[in-house]
């Protein structure tokens, strides 16, 4: 019974492969200058501003690490 | 017929019809930005080489017809247009960018995949068309 239920999961998990993303020429949605990640610019700064800051001890947006992360 | 290696006969989209042309399979959309840029440009090719054997064949895959129509009032288009809403020529020729356009030579053997469009590249490929226009038929 187990053996089967575990079957049954496989199974219905494999059809979630069938198909792998979105073709080429269905891409109209993502095309769309809303939903590109940097639709807005100063949103966009702002987020990375955020980000560079907070994550400055380990390097932010670089390598480098040992930032204070007080800007 | 050699068309075959490239599209079905009777599909969609039966290039044998067009055998001793050369043929350029254009794959457009309203939403993709490059093909505002690369229509207006098949258009002048058709009109400098259409009476010399180009056939330029253009295929919107607008989910939507509207859109298709949209577009088309902004950037007319001189040569024929297939709808093909569901995809079903785009995944026969695996489009893998938008735009992507086929050339096939007078033999119907595809002989280049152009994938997106540049402008610094519009010299080389009409180039390319026009030693194809000058190449004999077997």
């Amino acid at each position: 019974m187990r053996k089967l239920l575990l079957l049954a999961i496989a199974t219905v998990g494999l059809q979630g492969c069938a198909n792998l993303g979105v073709q080429p020429w269905e891409r109209e949605v993502l095309a769309r200058d809303d939903m590109q990640l940097d639709a807005n610019a100063l949103d966009t700064a702002f987020d990375d501003h955020i980000y560079f800051s907070k994550e400055g001890t380990s390097g932010g947006r670089g390598f480098g690490g040992g930032g204070c992360g007080c800007n | 017929m050699a068309h075959s290696n490239v599209a079905p006969a009777n599909g969609p989209l039966d290039l044998s019809r067009l055998h001793g042309q050369v043929v350029v399979v254009d794959f457009w959309a309203s939403w993709c930005k490059p093909c505002r840029q690369s229509i207006p440009w098949l258009n002048e090719l058709k009109a400098r080489y259409g009476a010399s054997g180009l056939t330029i064949i253009g295929v919107n895959v607008d989910a939507e017809r509207r859109d298709a129509d949209r577009f088309l009032r902004d950037v007319p288009i001189d040569f024929e247009v297939l709808f093909d809403p569901q995809g079903n020529i785009a995944r026969q020729f695996k489009v893998k960018a938008m735009p992507t356009s086929y050339v096939i030579d007078r033999n119907g053997k595809l002989v280049a995949t152009h994938l997106g469009f540049r402008d610094a590249k519009k010299a080389e490929t009409e180039a390319a068309i026009k030693a194809l226009l000058d190449a004999p038929v077997h």
